[in-house]
């Protein structure tokens, strides 16, 4: 047994290291697994720089074609898995072909690297970036070893920001105006507004302001669509009547969410809307829903 | 739903609270001794999430809302202890805001928010403002009302009122009834729409649970009126007219009196005697169903005793014309509320003139013009029914009657009859007895005639029988208080003057005579003693006054007496007459008119032979009229012999021989009478004396003949006493030998009376003797007289 376990064992330890990896934030990611890892957290036209050591097992040897190092950004669409489709792809060289003996290290980095989108983790896609070290063999297939970190990329707060303000209703049964201060809101942002009862004949039970993110990717005939409802929060207990106003406070900050991706090179888009649902008592929904832009604010602290 | 639902089940489903509430409390107290803030948020929200039931009576939500509260201050106690969850308190007010659902999250609020405002890390009016506002996300009625109701309890103690830890800077009093303004508001809302919920099968039900709930609202009321330094400006400019702008828009009945009583109870008296057009003003647009008169009543008893505490703030109502207002008020709600029974618009009328008696004691005008739109409002209605409002009416016209003890003041009141002529008969005799006792209890004189026409024209169902009243139901004991009621009141009526008294006397005359022959036999003779008291008043001046007019005067009383009393007969009542008669004969006598006397003195006869027929009457008729006769020394000769040979003639024609007896001995007197220049027909008396031993001794007969024995001795006596009299008055026709002889007489008779027994000693007899015996040894000059009886 041991022998045969020895013999698929890849024949050397890869690690790879982050020049300031001791003080780099971490976020969690979640992995295919469903396990929580931590990866460092980079922004675009930042340099990734590391040391990657290759170790070999005790007594071994490694003979290689030569080392190399990728930076990639890859897009990954779960209905046609497998298939990576890279956006960013840089190479280092690391060592012509020959033999490794010892523990060897090779420093590596990669200035201002572009990196224009965000990690982001979907329902039918993922875009990740990894740096991907590989040991290049003839033979015995080149070993590899992957290190993902997270890409956010912070925007300053849009100049035009305006106030999503609209009547709506059913008519001779249901009329209201609703207002959000803004249409587009920062990750840790709060959705202020009112909801402004003007005609009111249905039986309401309760009033809830849903954030849901509707994600879709592919293009033309194959484009696939999930909306999840990532927070329902209850804005109203009971039946108002006609010319009640309600206020909305919705803090952000509890809820998962990424900012709004557009068109993501033309795989993927990521789309949030507010969602205003009235529930009468015969459990009869009325709703509107809003779309709103989501931003990453660079954080002043941590 | 809940309506539907059986006692049973709501126990059940409040059992079932209960248990939530525990089971997520036990977490949240093992978070909270773990200082595990998380778990805390998580667990309480839970715990409350147990309010949000839709299933509950008031009542029993109640009592789960209670269980919540408990536990909601341990709760605060520890988001107080930064130490223990490590975060500051602004963060946490952030971090409860995240519960997805509204009620926990905003009872969560609430703790945290007075908890921050307790750090003073924020101005206590954003954070109160902030709530406030927040809360409106809750729009069930009861969750809404015990949500808001929790708030004002947490801000309570935390409002930036005046002299308190919260007030300074940004903070003003302002502030703090701004919030409390408009939580009331809120809660109002959401009680007054209560009513619209579920089918209306279950109005009542809805009804009386909405009343469990009202403390809730109103309690707010009764923090407004104890916030520290709202003075009178700004109760004036903010709070009373947001709050009676909530009252009346609310359009709700339950709601405006239920919020009306507490505005007038809630805030100080100063402040609405300043307010009372505002106050008033939202009194005239409640709804029509709302029982405003309470309202106002109290309102008014309120300033009634605001009033009566301090003479000090009188002229505060002055200046506000607080009476003029009011008077409005009441006239235009009486006006716009159609459906309000009269004995609602009495009951007002009774608080607006209590209230102006106690303010403006001196202002007649306003009592008669609060009497004045009550004659409005009466006359506007068919006859009074309703046996409460005819109390309100009684205490309307009472009320003057207490204040003013005087009644003449009552009776310059223009209004006052015009009211009274409202009442069925029953209550307008109480009321005219109640006028009658106010006069005696005061002891007040009525001295013009113009007050007595007033008077009589209010007391006029005692007087008179009104058109319509079935005199068979009438209460014989009743009637005759009534009538002796009258009847005092006539001796109420007083005027030193003897022209007005006349006028007095003519009007009283003028109304009793038309009471009919029941109370006739009242009312007459203290009019006629009223009258003859007149007559010796005028007599008594005469001496002085020397007038032409004055016996005029006096032979005009005699004429009206005459009639007075003849109208008697319509009754019939000879007796009563034939004493009056008499009586006016002696007044007549005493003013020398001759004439008048011997005219009263012949219908005194005409009535004893025509109409007195009962021999008792007769002998007690005899007597008064010897009685009267014998003092009567105005007649001549010749009328005097007239009368008395009358007088004698009755007497001796007297069915039973003791009366004639007595009545002929009595006639005696008439032609003896013990003064100067008295008649003194010495043989006259022999006469009728010895007449009368001649009937004593038939009687005495008659007596033997029926039964076997004569009767006591008792007519010879008494002759045998009148002997004695005359012969001590000296009279010359009575001898010495006279009175031995009916002695001994006397003495045969009672022998043979007993035969030959014992003496039978009459006690009348031997007091006679003794008092013979007396004279005797007395000595002197009737000593002498005495001398040659033997006994």
């Amino acid at each position: 047994m041991n022998f045969l376990l020895g013999a698929f064992k890849p024949a050397c330890n890869i690690s790879i290291t982050f020049t300031d990896g001791k003080n780099r934030k971490q976020v969690p990611i979640k992995k295919d697994n469903g396990q929580i890892v931590m990866n460092p957290l980079f922004q675009s036209q930042e340099t990734i720089a590391g040391k990657i050591h290759i170790d070999p097992y005790q007594g071994k040897k490694v003979e290689h074609n030569g080392v190399k190092v990728e930076l990639l950004g890859q897009i990954e669409m779960y209905f046609d898995r497998g298939n990576f489709y890279d956006f960013t792809s840089l190479v280092r060289e690391l060592d012509v072909p020959g033999e490794i003996y010892e523990r060897k290290t090779y420093p590596f980095e990669f200035s201002s690297v572009e990196m224009p989108y965000e990690t982001y983790n979907g329902v039918n896609v993922r875009l990740r970036y990894v740096l991907k070290v590989t040991v290049t063999r003839g033979y015995a297939g080149s070993i590899v070893e992957y290190q993902d970190f997270v890409v956010r990329n912070y925007v300053p707060p849009p100049p035009i920001n305006n106030s999503i303000k609209m009547e709506v209703g059913i008519e001779d049964c249901l009329h209201i105006e609703f207002e959000y201060n803004k249409s587009k809101y920062h990750l840790k942002d709060v959705i202020l507004g009112k909801i402004y009862f003007l005609l009111v004949r249905i039986k309401i039970k309760n009033m809830d302001l849903e954030i849901r993110r509707r994600e879709s990717t592919g293009a033309g005939a194959n484009t696939h669509v999930e909306t999840e409802t990532l927070a329902k929060f209850e804005l109203m207990d009971g039946a108002p009547v006609r010319g009640e106003s309600i206020p909305v406070r919705v803090f952000l900050t509890p809820y998962d969410l990424t900012p709004t991706h557009t068109n993501i090179n033309n795989k993927f888009s990521v789309k949030y809307y507010l969602n205003l649902v009235l529930v009468d008592e015969e459990d009869r929904r009325y709703f509107k829903q809003q779309e709103i832009t989501l931003y990453r604010l660079k954080e002043e602290t941590s | 739903m809940r309506a539907l639902a059986g006692v049973e089940d709501e126990e059940k489903w409040l059992a079932e609270g209960i248990a939530g509430i525990q089971h997520n409390a036990f977490f949240m107290h093992r978070a909270l001794d773990a200082n595990n803030l998380r778990e805390v948020l998580k667990y309480s929200a839970l715990m409350l999430s147990e309010l949000r039931t839709s299933k509950l009576s008031p009542q029993k939500y109640y009592d789960l809302y209670m269980r919540a509260f408990d536990q909601l201050r341990q709760l605060e106690i520890f988001f107080k202890d930064e130490s223990r969850h490590g975060l500051p308190v602004v963060d946490l007010y952030e971090l409860v805001q995240h519960a997805g659902n509204i009620l926990p999250r905003m009872y969560l609020l609430c703790t945290v928010g007075s908890v921050y405002i307790k750090s003073k890390q924020a101005p206590s009016k954003d954070v109160l403002k902030d709530l406030v506002e927040m809360c409106r996300g809750v729009q069930h009625p009861i969750r809404g009302l015990f949500l808001r109701s929790y708030l004002a309890q947490v801000s309570r103690d935390k409002l930036p009122e005046i002299g308190s830890d919260y007030e300074g800077d940004a903070n003003t009093v302002m502030d703090a009834v701004e919030f409390v303004l408009q939580n009331f508001t809120e809660m109002n809302k959401l009680w007054v729409r209560i009513q619209h919920q579920g089918p209306g099968t279950v109005r009542e039900k809805q009804e009386k649970e909405r009343n469990e709930l009202r403390d809730l609202v109103g309690k707010n009321l009764h923090v407004l009126g104890q916030i520290e330094g709202v003075d009178l400006e700004m109760y004036k400019e903010t709070v009373l007219p947001r709050v009676l702008e909530q009252v009346v828009n609310c359009k709700d009945k339950l709601a405006q009196y239920y919020l009306m009583e507490c505005i007038i109870q809630v805030f100080p008296d100063e402040y609405h005697l300043q307010t009372l057009e505002a106050l008033l003003a939202a009194c005239t647009q409640l709804m029509p169903t709302v029982d405003t008169k309470i309202v106002l009543t109290q309102l008014m008893d309120r300033l009634s005793n605001y009033a009566a505490s301090s003479p000090d703030v009188l002229h505060e109502f002055l200046q506000v014309e607080a009476f003029a207002k009011l008077s409005n008020a009441i006239g235009k709600v009486i006006d716009t509320q159609l459906e309000m029974p009269i004995v609602g618009a009495m009951t007002l009328f009774v608080s607006l003139l209590t209230f102006t008696l106690r303010v403006h004691p001196d202002r007649l005008d306003y009592v008669d013009q609060v009497l004045g739109a009550c004659v409005v409002k009466l006359s506007s209605v068919p006859k009074l029914e309703d046996s409460r409002a005819m109390k309100q009416v009684v205490a309307l016209l009472s009320a003057p009657l207490e204040k003013y003890s005087d009644i003449v003041t009552a009776l310059t009141l223009s209004n006052y009859p015009r009211v009274m002529d409202h009442l069925d008969d029953g209550t307008n005799k109480v009321m005219a007895m109640l006028i009658i006792q106010s006069i005696m209890k005061n002891d007040s004189c009525i001295s013009t005639a113009d007050k007595v026409e007033v008077l009589f024209e209010l007391i006029k169902g005692l007087i008179k029988d009104l058109d319509g009243t079935n005199v068979e139901e009438l209460d014989e004991e009743d009637f005759q208080e009534e009538q002796n009621s009258v009847a005092r009141l006539i001796h109420m009526l007083d005027n030193e003057e003897p022209e007005e008294m006349l006028k007095i006397i003519y009007v009283v005359r003028k109304h009793l005579m038309t009471g009919g022959p029941q109370r006739l036999p009242f009312t007459v003779p203290p009019l006629v003693f009223s009258a003859v008291r007149l007559v010796r008043q005028l007599e008594a001046q005469g001496g002085n006054i020397a007038g032409e007019d004055v016996p005029a005067t006096l032979r005009k009383i005699f004429q009206i007496l005459n009639q007075t009393i003849e109208a008697l007969s319509s009754v019939p009542c000879p007796e009563l007459a034939l004493r009056l008669y008499l009586q006016c004969a002696e007044a007549a006598s005493d003013c020398d008119l001759e004439p008048v006397a011997y005219e009263f003195f012949t219908q005194a006869f005409i009535l004893y032979e025509e109409e007195i027929a009962d021999s008792k009457a007769q002998v007690t008729a005899i007597h008064l009229i010897v009685g009267t006769l014998q003092r009567i020394n105005v007649f001549g000769v010749e009328n005097r012999d007239t009368l008395t040979h009358k007088a004698t003639g009755y007497s001796a024609r007297l069915l039973k021989k003791p009366d004639q007896c007595r009545a002929v001995y009595a006639c005696s007197h008439l032609f003896w009478v013990d003064d100067p220049e008295g008649i003194k027909d010495g043989e006259r008396v022999l006469l009728c004396l010895r007449r009368a031993l001649r009937i004593a001794n038939a009687a005495q007969q008659m007596v033997n003949a029926t039964r076997g024995s004569s009767g006591p001795v008792t007519l010879f006596v008494e002759i045998l006493n009148k002997y004695i009299y005359f012969f001590e008055k000296g009279n010359p026709h009575i001898t010495p030998s006279d009175i031995q002889s009916l002695i001994e007489l006397i003495n045969t008779e009672m022998l043979s009376d007993n035969g030959n027994t014992t003496i039978h000693s009459d006690p009348f007899f031997s007091s006679t003797l003794r008092y013979i015996r007396f004279q005797k040894q007395k000595g002197g000059v009737m000593g002498e007289k005495y001398d040659s009886i033997k006994l």
